[in-house]
Protein backbone atom coordinates (compact mmCIF):
# COMPACT_ATOMS: atom_id res chain seq x y z
CA UNK A 1 0.00 0.00 0.00
CA UNK A 2 0.95 3.42 -1.01
CA UNK A 3 1.63 5.45 2.40
CA UNK A 4 -0.99 8.56 2.43
CA UNK A 5 0.42 11.08 0.95
CA UNK A 6 0.31 14.52 2.04
CA UNK A 7 -0.50 16.45 -0.90
CA UNK A 8 -1.67 14.68 -4.00
CA UNK A 9 1.00 14.98 -7.32
CA UNK A 10 -0.26 16.52 -10.50
CA UNK A 11 -2.39 14.74 -12.22
CA UNK A 12 -0.40 15.60 -15.62
CA UNK A 13 3.33 15.10 -15.09
CA UNK A 14 5.76 16.04 -18.15
CA UNK A 15 7.03 12.42 -19.00
CA UNK A 16 3.99 10.37 -18.01
CA UNK A 17 2.84 11.14 -21.54
CA UNK A 18 4.95 8.84 -23.12
CA UNK A 19 7.81 9.70 -25.93
CA UNK A 20 6.64 8.02 -28.55
CA UNK A 21 2.52 9.33 -28.75
CA UNK A 22 3.95 13.13 -27.87
CA UNK A 23 6.69 12.08 -31.34
CA UNK A 24 3.77 10.82 -33.16
CA UNK A 25 1.63 13.98 -32.62
CA UNK A 26 4.44 15.92 -33.77
CA UNK A 27 4.04 15.94 -37.95
CA UNK A 28 6.94 18.08 -38.62
CA UNK A 29 9.25 15.86 -37.02
CA UNK A 30 7.83 12.63 -38.14
CA UNK A 31 8.34 14.24 -41.94
CA UNK A 32 11.33 15.44 -41.40
CA UNK A 33 12.66 12.39 -39.76
CA UNK A 34 11.05 10.29 -42.73
CA UNK A 35 13.03 12.36 -45.22
CA UNK A 36 15.92 11.88 -43.88
CA UNK A 37 15.60 8.56 -42.98
CA UNK A 38 14.89 7.63 -46.89
CA UNK A 39 17.94 9.92 -47.88
CA UNK A 40 20.25 8.05 -45.34
CA UNK A 41 18.92 4.59 -46.05
CA UNK A 42 19.58 5.31 -49.69
CA UNK A 43 23.41 6.16 -48.93
CA UNK A 44 23.50 3.04 -47.01
CA UNK A 45 22.28 0.71 -49.34
CA UNK A 46 22.94 1.71 -52.43
CA UNK A 47 25.79 -0.79 -53.69
CA UNK A 48 22.88 -3.18 -53.40
CA UNK A 49 20.26 -0.74 -54.91
CA UNK A 50 22.05 0.46 -57.99
CA UNK A 51 24.07 -1.89 -60.51
CA UNK A 52 26.72 0.71 -61.72
CA UNK A 53 29.87 2.40 -59.73
CA UNK A 54 29.55 6.26 -59.38
CA UNK A 55 32.59 6.94 -61.73
CA UNK A 56 31.94 3.88 -64.09
CA UNK A 57 31.87 5.57 -67.69
CA UNK A 58 30.09 4.70 -70.60
CA UNK A 59 30.92 6.77 -73.45
CA UNK A 60 28.16 4.84 -75.75
CA UNK A 61 25.66 6.00 -73.47
CA UNK A 62 26.62 9.63 -72.33
CA UNK A 63 23.80 12.55 -71.63
CA UNK A 64 21.01 10.00 -71.76
CA UNK A 65 17.40 11.09 -70.58
CA UNK A 66 16.13 9.21 -67.54
CA UNK A 67 14.55 5.20 -68.27
CA UNK A 68 14.48 2.45 -66.56
CA UNK A 69 17.88 1.54 -67.05
CA UNK A 70 19.19 4.40 -65.95
CA UNK A 71 16.25 5.98 -63.20
CA UNK A 72 17.66 9.72 -63.68
CA UNK A 73 19.63 9.19 -66.75
CA UNK A 74 23.47 9.78 -67.60
CA UNK A 75 26.00 12.69 -67.63
CA UNK A 76 28.06 13.10 -70.08
CA UNK A 77 30.68 10.36 -69.48
CA UNK A 78 27.80 8.26 -69.22
CA UNK A 79 27.80 7.70 -65.58
CA UNK A 80 24.51 6.60 -64.10
CA UNK A 81 23.04 10.07 -62.53
CA UNK A 82 20.76 8.12 -59.43
CA UNK A 83 23.98 6.18 -58.59
CA UNK A 84 26.10 9.31 -58.39
CA UNK A 85 23.52 11.24 -56.84
CA UNK A 86 23.09 9.17 -53.86
CA UNK A 87 26.73 8.63 -53.61
CA UNK A 88 27.17 12.25 -53.16
CA UNK A 89 24.41 12.13 -50.68
CA UNK A 90 27.16 9.56 -48.51
CA UNK A 91 29.89 12.20 -49.33
CA UNK A 92 28.07 16.09 -48.51
CA UNK A 93 26.02 14.13 -45.76
CA UNK A 94 29.11 12.84 -44.11
CA UNK A 95 31.27 15.62 -44.41
CA UNK A 96 28.41 17.96 -43.05
CA UNK A 97 28.20 15.88 -39.52
CA UNK A 98 31.48 15.38 -39.24
CA UNK A 99 32.06 19.04 -39.61
CA UNK A 100 29.65 20.18 -36.70
CA UNK A 101 30.62 18.06 -34.47
CA UNK A 102 33.61 20.15 -33.69
CA UNK A 103 31.74 23.71 -34.26
CA UNK A 104 28.99 22.02 -31.75
CA UNK A 105 31.14 21.12 -28.84
CA UNK A 106 33.38 24.34 -28.94
CA UNK A 107 30.62 26.71 -29.27
CA UNK A 108 28.34 24.99 -26.66
CA UNK A 109 31.21 24.93 -23.97
CA UNK A 110 32.22 28.50 -24.67
CA UNK A 111 28.81 29.65 -24.44
CA UNK A 112 27.62 28.43 -21.58
CA UNK A 113 31.35 29.54 -20.10
CA UNK A 114 30.46 33.01 -21.13
CA UNK A 115 26.64 33.20 -20.36
CA UNK A 116 27.28 31.75 -16.74
CA UNK A 117 30.31 33.58 -15.60
CA UNK A 118 29.78 36.35 -17.29
CA UNK A 119 32.60 39.68 -17.00
CA UNK A 120 35.64 39.28 -18.68
CA UNK A 121 34.82 35.82 -20.12
CA UNK A 122 31.91 36.90 -21.58
CA UNK A 123 33.06 40.21 -23.01
CA UNK A 124 36.16 38.08 -24.34
CA UNK A 125 33.82 35.55 -26.30
CA UNK A 126 31.39 38.51 -27.45
CA UNK A 127 34.17 40.29 -28.76
CA UNK A 128 35.44 37.64 -30.78
CA UNK A 129 32.32 36.16 -32.16
CA UNK A 130 31.42 40.08 -33.29
CA UNK A 131 34.68 40.49 -35.07
CA UNK A 132 33.93 37.05 -37.36
CA UNK A 133 30.53 37.47 -38.08
CA UNK A 134 31.43 41.26 -39.27
CA UNK A 135 33.01 38.85 -42.28
CA UNK A 136 30.90 37.64 -45.17
CA UNK A 137 30.70 33.80 -43.93
CA UNK A 138 31.49 32.83 -47.21
CA UNK A 139 34.90 35.26 -47.59
CA UNK A 140 36.42 33.54 -44.46
CA UNK A 141 35.11 30.22 -46.26
CA UNK A 142 36.57 30.73 -49.55
CA UNK A 143 39.95 32.57 -47.98
CA UNK A 144 40.46 29.58 -45.54
CA UNK A 145 39.56 27.06 -48.32
CA UNK A 146 42.04 28.69 -50.32
CA UNK A 147 44.66 28.41 -47.64
CA UNK A 148 44.47 25.09 -46.72
CA UNK A 149 44.07 23.60 -50.31
CA UNK A 150 40.95 21.97 -52.13
CA UNK A 151 39.09 18.93 -50.53
CA UNK A 152 37.47 17.76 -47.37
CA UNK A 153 40.49 19.63 -45.24
CA UNK A 154 40.07 23.20 -46.09
CA UNK A 155 36.22 22.77 -45.18
CA UNK A 156 36.89 20.75 -41.89
CA UNK A 157 39.49 23.65 -40.59
CA UNK A 158 36.87 26.16 -41.83
CA UNK A 159 34.37 24.85 -39.53
CA UNK A 160 36.18 24.72 -37.09
CA UNK A 161 37.10 28.17 -37.19
CA UNK A 162 33.62 29.95 -37.78
CA UNK A 163 31.19 27.32 -37.16
CA UNK A 164 31.25 27.70 -33.54
CA UNK A 165 29.94 31.27 -33.27
CA UNK A 166 26.26 30.37 -33.88
CA UNK A 167 26.28 28.34 -31.41
CA UNK A 168 28.14 30.73 -28.78
CA UNK A 169 25.65 33.32 -29.65
CA UNK A 170 22.99 31.20 -28.41
CA UNK A 171 23.77 29.02 -25.60
CA UNK A 172 25.34 32.12 -24.12
CA UNK A 173 22.25 34.63 -24.03
CA UNK A 174 20.34 31.00 -23.16
CA UNK A 175 22.74 30.09 -19.95
CA UNK A 176 22.56 34.00 -18.61
CA UNK A 177 19.23 33.79 -18.45
CA UNK A 178 19.14 30.59 -16.97
CA UNK A 179 21.84 32.01 -14.27
CA UNK A 180 19.20 34.88 -13.90
CA UNK A 181 16.54 31.57 -12.51
CA UNK A 182 16.52 31.01 -8.71
CA UNK A 183 17.48 27.32 -9.15
CA UNK A 184 20.85 28.44 -10.38
CA UNK A 185 21.58 30.82 -7.49
CA UNK A 186 19.97 28.16 -5.31
CA UNK A 187 22.48 25.50 -6.60
CA UNK A 188 25.55 28.23 -5.73
CA UNK A 189 24.22 29.09 -2.75
CA UNK A 190 24.23 26.04 -1.32
CA UNK A 191 27.87 24.76 -2.22
CA UNK A 192 27.73 23.21 -5.46
CA UNK A 193 30.51 23.58 -7.53
CA UNK A 194 30.65 25.82 -10.82
CA UNK A 195 31.60 22.90 -13.18
CA UNK A 196 29.21 20.67 -11.90
CA UNK A 197 26.19 23.25 -11.86
CA UNK A 198 27.43 23.78 -15.87
CA UNK A 199 27.75 20.20 -16.98
CA UNK A 200 25.21 18.68 -14.69
CA UNK A 201 22.11 21.34 -14.94
CA UNK A 202 23.08 23.67 -17.34
CA UNK A 203 23.65 21.78 -20.57
CA UNK A 204 20.76 19.69 -20.48
CA UNK A 205 18.36 22.92 -19.91
CA UNK A 206 20.20 24.41 -23.08
CA UNK A 207 20.87 21.41 -25.72
CA UNK A 208 17.57 21.06 -27.07
CA UNK A 209 17.83 24.75 -28.17
CA UNK A 210 21.74 24.02 -29.20
CA UNK A 211 20.36 20.98 -31.15
CA UNK A 212 17.49 23.19 -32.78
CA UNK A 213 19.72 25.08 -34.06
CA UNK A 214 22.34 22.60 -34.65
CA UNK A 215 19.93 21.35 -37.59
CA UNK A 216 19.61 24.80 -39.08
CA UNK A 217 23.23 25.50 -39.28
CA UNK A 218 23.89 22.26 -40.72
CA UNK A 219 21.50 23.02 -43.82
CA UNK A 220 23.97 26.15 -43.95
CA UNK A 221 27.00 23.90 -43.76
CA UNK A 222 25.78 21.34 -46.63
CA UNK A 223 25.10 24.65 -48.78
CA UNK A 224 28.49 25.69 -47.86
CA UNK A 225 29.83 22.35 -48.55
CA UNK A 226 27.86 22.51 -52.21
CA UNK A 227 28.47 25.74 -53.17
CA UNK A 228 32.50 25.01 -52.43
CA UNK A 229 32.54 22.23 -54.67
CA UNK A 230 30.27 24.20 -57.57
CA UNK A 231 33.11 26.93 -57.09
CA UNK A 232 35.75 24.48 -57.41
CA UNK A 233 37.63 24.83 -54.40
CA UNK A 234 35.71 22.11 -52.43
CA UNK A 235 35.03 18.17 -52.96
CA UNK A 236 37.69 17.08 -55.94
CA UNK A 237 36.42 15.12 -58.72
CA UNK A 238 36.02 11.68 -59.24
CA UNK A 239 34.39 11.93 -55.85
CA UNK A 240 31.03 12.58 -56.49
CA UNK A 241 29.63 15.62 -54.22
CA UNK A 242 26.48 17.72 -55.62
CA UNK A 243 28.12 21.17 -56.22
CA UNK A 244 30.56 19.43 -58.55
CA UNK A 245 27.67 17.57 -60.51
CA UNK A 246 26.05 20.93 -60.80
CA UNK A 247 28.97 22.77 -62.20
CA UNK A 248 29.48 19.68 -64.60
CA UNK A 249 25.78 20.13 -65.66
CA UNK A 250 25.81 23.82 -66.59
CA UNK A 251 27.43 23.00 -69.87
CA UNK A 252 24.32 20.94 -70.86
CA UNK A 253 21.70 23.19 -69.32
CA UNK A 254 19.78 23.35 -72.28
CA UNK A 255 19.76 19.75 -73.42
CA UNK A 256 19.90 17.96 -70.08
CA UNK A 257 18.61 20.09 -67.55
CA UNK A 258 17.95 17.53 -65.19
CA UNK A 259 22.03 17.07 -64.93
CA UNK A 260 22.08 20.21 -62.55
CA UNK A 261 18.66 20.08 -61.60
CA UNK A 262 18.38 16.97 -59.87
CA UNK A 263 21.65 17.64 -57.67
CA UNK A 264 20.01 20.80 -56.58
CA UNK A 265 16.81 19.29 -56.19
CA UNK A 266 18.60 16.38 -53.29
CA UNK A 267 20.36 20.06 -51.56
CA UNK A 268 16.34 21.53 -51.17
CA UNK A 269 15.45 18.33 -50.36
CA UNK A 270 17.84 17.75 -47.46
CA UNK A 271 17.48 21.04 -46.39
CA UNK A 272 13.47 20.83 -45.58
CA UNK A 273 13.97 17.51 -44.46
CA UNK A 274 16.60 18.93 -41.32
CA UNK A 275 14.10 21.74 -40.93
CA UNK A 276 11.26 19.70 -40.25
CA UNK A 277 13.02 17.58 -37.78
CA UNK A 278 14.67 20.89 -35.97
CA UNK A 279 11.10 23.10 -35.74
CA UNK A 280 9.62 19.31 -34.82
CA UNK A 281 12.59 18.79 -31.97
CA UNK A 282 11.63 22.36 -31.01
CA UNK A 283 7.72 21.63 -31.27
CA UNK A 284 8.54 18.30 -28.90
CA UNK A 285 10.85 20.37 -26.48
CA UNK A 286 8.12 23.31 -26.14
CA UNK A 287 4.92 20.49 -25.61
CA UNK A 288 6.91 19.55 -22.22
CA UNK B 1 29.06 38.87 18.82
CA UNK B 2 27.62 37.11 21.67
CA UNK B 3 28.57 33.67 22.03
CA UNK B 4 25.20 32.10 21.59
CA UNK B 5 24.73 34.98 18.20
CA UNK B 6 24.60 33.22 14.98
CA UNK B 7 23.81 36.20 12.58
CA UNK B 8 24.47 39.80 12.92
CA UNK B 9 23.53 42.55 10.83
CA UNK B 10 24.69 46.24 11.33
CA UNK B 11 23.04 49.36 10.02
CA UNK B 12 22.99 47.30 6.65
CA UNK B 13 22.26 49.24 3.49
CA UNK B 14 21.58 48.03 0.17
CA UNK B 15 21.15 50.43 -2.92
CA UNK B 16 21.35 50.41 -7.06
CA UNK B 17 22.89 53.26 -8.07
CA UNK B 18 19.95 55.50 -8.37
CA UNK B 19 17.92 54.40 -5.59
CA UNK B 20 18.20 53.43 -1.52
CA UNK B 21 16.59 50.20 -0.94
CA UNK B 22 17.27 49.05 2.19
CA UNK B 23 18.15 51.65 4.73
CA UNK B 24 20.24 51.30 8.46
CA UNK B 25 18.63 47.46 9.43
CA UNK B 26 20.32 46.07 12.45
CA UNK B 27 19.07 42.66 13.55
CA UNK B 28 20.48 39.79 15.60
CA UNK B 29 19.81 36.12 15.89
CA UNK B 30 20.53 34.11 18.51
CA UNK B 31 21.11 30.09 18.15
CA UNK B 32 17.46 28.26 17.29
CA UNK B 33 15.78 31.47 17.71
CA UNK B 34 13.57 32.48 15.13
CA UNK B 35 13.08 36.33 13.69
CA UNK B 36 10.20 37.07 11.52
CA UNK B 37 10.67 39.86 8.64
CA UNK B 38 7.50 41.42 7.77
CA UNK B 39 6.21 44.41 5.57
CA UNK B 40 4.87 44.87 2.58
CA UNK B 41 5.56 44.12 -1.05
CA UNK B 42 8.98 46.01 -1.80
CA UNK B 43 9.74 46.80 1.84
CA UNK B 44 12.91 45.02 1.20
CA UNK B 45 12.45 42.60 3.36
CA UNK B 46 13.38 39.72 0.97
CA UNK B 47 16.99 42.01 -0.17
CA UNK B 48 17.62 41.73 3.25
CA UNK B 49 17.56 38.08 3.23
CA UNK B 50 19.42 38.08 -0.04
CA UNK B 51 22.24 40.15 1.49
CA UNK B 52 22.58 37.60 4.33
CA UNK B 53 22.96 34.98 1.79
CA UNK B 54 25.59 37.00 -0.02
CA UNK B 55 22.54 36.52 -3.57
CA UNK B 56 21.58 39.91 -4.13
CA UNK B 57 20.31 40.68 -7.84
CA UNK B 58 22.84 42.44 -10.39
CA UNK B 59 23.16 45.95 -9.75
CA UNK B 60 21.96 45.84 -6.50
CA UNK B 61 25.03 46.88 -4.16
CA UNK B 62 25.70 46.88 -0.25
CA UNK B 63 26.51 50.12 0.56
CA UNK B 64 26.92 50.10 4.12
CA UNK B 65 26.97 47.95 7.32
CA UNK B 66 27.90 44.57 8.16
CA UNK B 67 26.93 40.93 8.23
CA UNK B 68 28.69 38.64 10.56
CA UNK B 69 27.64 34.94 10.78
CA UNK B 70 29.76 32.13 11.62
CA UNK B 71 27.50 29.40 10.48
CA UNK B 72 26.45 27.84 7.45
CA UNK B 73 22.88 29.75 5.80
CA UNK B 74 20.48 27.87 3.54
CA UNK B 75 17.53 29.50 1.40
CA UNK B 76 13.82 28.33 0.86
CA UNK B 77 12.65 30.16 -2.02
CA UNK B 78 9.47 31.32 -2.69
CA UNK B 79 8.81 29.55 -5.71
CA UNK B 80 9.56 26.14 -5.25
CA UNK B 81 9.32 25.02 -8.71
CA UNK B 82 11.59 27.71 -10.19
CA UNK B 83 13.82 27.09 -7.20
CA UNK B 84 14.83 23.71 -8.93
CA UNK B 85 16.16 22.18 -12.13
CA UNK B 86 13.30 21.51 -13.97
CA UNK B 87 15.20 18.61 -16.19
CA UNK B 88 16.73 17.27 -13.00
CA UNK B 89 14.87 14.05 -10.81
CA UNK B 90 14.29 15.82 -7.27
CA UNK B 91 16.08 12.90 -5.24
CA UNK B 92 19.15 13.34 -7.66
CA UNK B 93 19.21 16.90 -6.60
CA UNK B 94 19.10 16.56 -2.84
CA UNK B 95 21.68 13.64 -2.98
CA UNK B 96 23.55 16.27 -5.00
CA UNK B 97 24.16 18.95 -2.31
CA UNK B 98 24.68 16.31 0.10
CA UNK B 99 27.47 14.45 -1.96
CA UNK B 100 29.17 18.10 -2.64
CA UNK B 101 28.65 19.27 1.39
CA UNK B 102 29.10 16.62 3.94
CA UNK B 103 32.07 14.67 1.40
CA UNK B 104 30.05 11.28 1.35
CA UNK B 105 29.82 8.79 -1.48
CA UNK B 106 27.51 8.87 -4.09
CA UNK B 107 25.24 5.93 -2.93
CA UNK B 108 25.98 7.16 0.85
CA UNK B 109 24.39 10.25 -0.62
CA UNK B 110 21.73 9.12 -1.89
CA UNK B 111 20.75 6.77 0.70
CA UNK B 112 20.88 10.13 2.97
CA UNK B 113 18.75 12.38 0.68
CA UNK B 114 16.04 9.65 0.74
CA UNK B 115 15.84 9.59 4.71
CA UNK B 116 15.75 13.34 4.53
CA UNK B 117 12.91 13.57 2.28
CA UNK B 118 10.92 10.63 4.47
CA UNK B 119 11.49 13.10 7.30
CA UNK B 120 9.84 15.86 5.49
CA UNK B 121 7.13 13.46 4.90
CA UNK B 122 7.19 13.00 0.91
CA UNK B 123 5.93 9.72 -0.66
CA UNK B 124 8.28 6.93 -0.81
CA UNK B 125 7.50 6.54 -4.61
CA UNK B 126 9.83 8.85 -4.95
CA UNK B 127 12.29 6.25 -3.98
CA UNK B 128 11.51 4.13 -6.76
CA UNK B 129 10.87 6.50 -9.97
CA UNK B 130 12.94 9.42 -11.22
CA UNK B 131 10.63 11.98 -10.80
CA UNK B 132 10.83 15.65 -12.46
CA UNK B 133 9.97 19.13 -10.57
CA UNK B 134 6.68 19.12 -13.27
CA UNK B 135 5.69 16.09 -11.76
CA UNK B 136 5.57 16.95 -8.39
CA UNK B 137 2.44 19.33 -6.80
CA UNK B 138 3.80 22.64 -5.26
CA UNK B 139 4.03 21.90 -1.91
CA UNK B 140 5.99 18.66 -2.67
CA UNK B 141 8.77 20.74 -4.39
CA UNK B 142 8.54 23.12 -1.46
CA UNK B 143 9.57 20.11 1.10
CA UNK B 144 12.62 19.33 -1.71
CA UNK B 145 13.49 22.57 -1.58
CA UNK B 146 13.41 22.38 2.53
CA UNK B 147 15.66 19.07 1.92
CA UNK B 148 18.21 20.92 -0.36
CA UNK B 149 18.43 23.80 2.19
CA UNK B 150 18.83 20.89 5.21
CA UNK B 151 21.26 19.03 3.51
CA UNK B 152 23.93 20.92 3.67
CA UNK B 153 22.88 21.28 7.52
CA UNK B 154 22.56 24.96 8.04
CA UNK B 155 23.00 27.01 11.16
CA UNK B 156 20.25 29.13 9.98
CA UNK B 157 17.20 28.89 7.77
CA UNK B 158 16.44 31.38 5.82
CA UNK B 159 12.86 31.69 4.06
CA UNK B 160 11.60 33.99 1.99
CA UNK B 161 8.12 33.36 1.39
CA UNK B 162 8.03 29.82 1.52
CA UNK B 163 4.49 29.45 1.38
CA UNK B 164 3.45 32.39 -0.60
CA UNK B 165 2.80 30.42 -3.97
CA UNK B 166 1.11 27.54 -2.21
CA UNK B 167 -2.78 26.56 -1.47
CA UNK B 168 -3.72 27.92 1.43
CA UNK B 169 -3.94 24.16 2.65
CA UNK B 170 -1.07 23.11 1.73
CA UNK B 171 1.00 26.50 3.49
CA UNK B 172 -0.08 25.28 6.99
CA UNK B 173 1.72 21.82 6.74
CA UNK B 174 4.42 23.09 5.40
CA UNK B 175 4.63 25.80 8.06
CA UNK B 176 3.86 22.26 10.67
CA UNK B 177 6.88 21.07 8.85
CA UNK B 178 9.23 23.48 9.40
CA UNK B 179 8.48 24.41 12.75
CA UNK B 180 9.15 20.70 13.72
CA UNK B 181 12.41 20.23 11.99
CA UNK B 182 13.69 23.75 13.63
CA UNK B 183 12.68 22.18 17.24
CA UNK B 184 14.25 18.86 15.93
CA UNK B 185 17.66 20.11 14.38
CA UNK B 186 17.70 23.01 16.08
CA UNK B 187 18.55 25.80 13.78
CA UNK B 188 17.99 29.69 13.68
CA UNK B 189 15.86 30.82 10.68
CA UNK B 190 14.80 33.84 9.36
CA UNK B 191 11.21 33.99 8.04
CA UNK B 192 10.38 36.81 5.76
CA UNK B 193 6.68 37.16 4.64
CA UNK B 194 3.98 39.62 4.58
CA UNK B 195 1.74 37.46 6.36
CA UNK B 196 1.98 38.81 10.05
CA UNK B 197 -0.64 35.54 10.95
CA UNK B 198 2.30 33.22 9.58
CA UNK B 199 4.79 35.32 11.21
CA UNK B 200 3.61 35.19 14.75
CA UNK B 201 2.32 31.40 14.68
CA UNK B 202 6.24 30.70 13.80
CA UNK B 203 8.61 33.35 15.27
CA UNK B 204 9.69 34.82 18.90
CA UNK B 205 10.87 37.95 17.51
CA UNK B 206 9.48 40.46 14.88
CA UNK B 207 10.86 43.15 12.72
CA UNK B 208 8.36 45.29 10.88
CA UNK B 209 9.80 46.77 7.55
CA UNK B 210 8.98 49.42 5.63
CA UNK B 211 10.29 51.20 3.00
CA UNK B 212 13.50 49.71 3.42
CA UNK B 213 13.54 50.41 7.23
CA UNK B 214 12.64 48.51 10.16
CA UNK B 215 9.93 50.56 12.08
CA UNK B 216 9.67 48.09 14.76
CA UNK B 217 11.36 45.45 16.50
CA UNK B 218 10.34 43.48 19.36
CA UNK B 219 9.09 40.17 20.93
CA UNK B 220 6.15 38.82 19.11
CA UNK B 221 4.20 39.15 22.13
CA UNK B 222 4.63 42.26 23.62
CA UNK B 223 4.51 43.86 19.27
CA UNK B 224 1.47 42.40 19.37
CA UNK B 225 -0.03 43.19 22.41
CA UNK B 226 1.67 46.48 22.01
CA UNK B 227 2.15 47.91 18.48
CA UNK B 228 3.95 51.41 18.93
CA UNK B 229 4.09 52.61 15.09
CA UNK B 230 1.17 53.10 13.08
CA UNK B 231 2.35 50.72 10.46
CA UNK B 232 2.55 48.09 12.70
CA UNK B 233 -1.39 48.37 13.97
CA UNK B 234 -1.75 49.30 10.10
CA UNK B 235 -0.57 45.28 9.61
CA UNK B 236 -2.19 44.24 13.02
CA UNK B 237 -5.51 45.47 11.98
CA UNK B 238 -5.58 43.58 8.29
CA UNK B 239 -5.43 39.84 9.37
CA UNK B 240 -9.33 39.14 9.27
CA UNK B 241 -10.49 36.80 12.20
CA UNK B 242 -12.25 33.80 11.74
CA UNK B 243 -15.17 34.37 13.76
CA UNK B 244 -15.81 30.75 14.42
CA UNK B 245 -12.01 29.30 14.61
CA UNK B 246 -11.66 32.38 17.02
CA UNK B 247 -14.44 30.75 19.24
CA UNK B 248 -12.70 27.92 19.59
CA UNK B 249 -9.24 28.43 19.99
CA UNK B 250 -9.76 30.15 23.03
Amino acid sequence: MNPIQIDSPRPMGGRKISLASRVWNTPSLLVGGLMFAVLIGLAVFIPFISPYQPSEQNLSAFLQPPSSEHWLGTDQLGRDLFTRLIYAARTDLKIMVLAEIIPFCTGVFLGMLAGYYGKWLNTMISLLTDTLIAFPFYLIVIIVAFASGAGERGIYITFMLVGWIVFARVVKGLSASFREQEWVASAQTLGLPGVRIILRHLLPNVLPQAIVVLMTDMIGLLVAIVTLGYLGIGITPPTPDWGTMIADGRSFITTAWWLSAVPGLAVVYTGIALSLVGDGLADLWRKK
Amino acid sequence: MASNTVLQVEALSLATKSKKLVDNVSFSLGKGESLGLVGESGSGKSLTLRAVLGLLPRGIEQTGGVIKSDVRSAMVFQDPRGALDPLCPVVAQVAEVIYYRQKVGRKASRIQALELLEMLGLPDSLKRLDRYPSQLSGGQCQRIVIAMALACKPGILLCDEPTTALDVTVQRQIIETITSLQRELGFAMVFVTHNLAIAAALCSKLCVMKEGQIVEHDDTLSLLQNPTNPYTRMLLDSVLPLPELEGSEQ
